[in-house]
């Protein structure tokens, strides 16, 4: 399933698309920047709940797939921009994390 | 490649948010270089997690990339406080990141357990009072 698909499917709000073709390999959900740094993979959906700037240097560094803001976390409109220059395709849900995880296995 | 190609980065010991630049900019010289993906992601994820150390604990520092034809190897230079037990220092969960580095999610303990998974050879040279150095070697 790619990146674009998911917004579809589970009404995504889109705050950075860079690129929707990407395809989805597995999920992570966390919030401790270090602990997914190390125990997430390449390609996976990243389900989070932090909002501050390091999340996108993480979700570059990892090469997420796509990182979905759960619980319509607030985040700021620098850290958006700073997703949208490094490339990052950022997303966010009304869905708790256990919601949204549980949601996107029923689909991948 | 025949001559390694040096690269170097003052880490902003100061700026939280931007920490990670550094490892952001190497990421995308290596990308340039043609490093296979996976390679990269180990540096990647070894020198961000390095960096944020460094500002943490050391009020930052200086990296100092260089990439051969089989290797590359990263070095981290701080003038910090020393880590007192590196043995401590490396296992996973123990942390000595103040409050408000743990509310930004850092500080779980994983900084330098995570440089060592991902580097296959990692030295540290740290003493009390004058800093710490920092060598990993990803090979390519």
């Amino acid at each position: 399933m790619t990146v674009s698909e998911l917004v579809k499917s589970l009404d995504l709000e889109i705050l950075s698309m860079t690129d929707g073709t990407r395809e989805i390999k597995g999920a992570y959900a966390g919030d401790l920047l270090s602990w997914v740094m190390g125990r997430a993979s390449a390609g996976n959906v990243w389900a989070t709940i932090m909002t501050n700037v390091n999340v996108v240097a993480v979700a570059s560094l990892v090469d997420m797939s796509a990182t979905v803001i759960c619980e319509n976390s607030e985040i700021g409109d620098d850290v958006i921009e700073t997703a949208k220059q490094k490339g990052i395709n950022l997303l966010r849900t009304r869905l708790p994390i256990y919601e949204f995880t549980a949601a996107l296995s029923r689909l991948i | 490649m025949s001559e390694p190609l040096v690269f170097t980065f003052d880490v902003d010991g100061e700026n939280f948010t931007s920490a990670g630049e550094a490892s952001v900019a190497m990421k995308k010289n290596l990308r340039m270089l043609g490093i296979s993906p996976e390679a990269i992601r180990r540096v990647a994820i070894a020198m961000y997690e390095g960096e944020i150390n460094m500002v943490i604990h050391a009020g930052g520092g200086k990296a100092t990339v260089t990439v051969s034809s089989d290797a590359v190897k990263i070095i981290l230079e701080d003038k910090g406080p020393g880590i007192a037990n590196v043995e401590l220092a490396m296992k996973e969960g123990f942390s000595t990141a103040p409050e408000n580095i743990r509310n930004l999610g850092f500080g779980a303990g994983m900084g330098l357990p995570n440089m060592k998974k991902n580097a296959d050879e990692m030295t540290v040279e740290s003493t009390l009072g004058v800093g710490t150095t920092i060598t990993m070697t990803v090979n390519i």
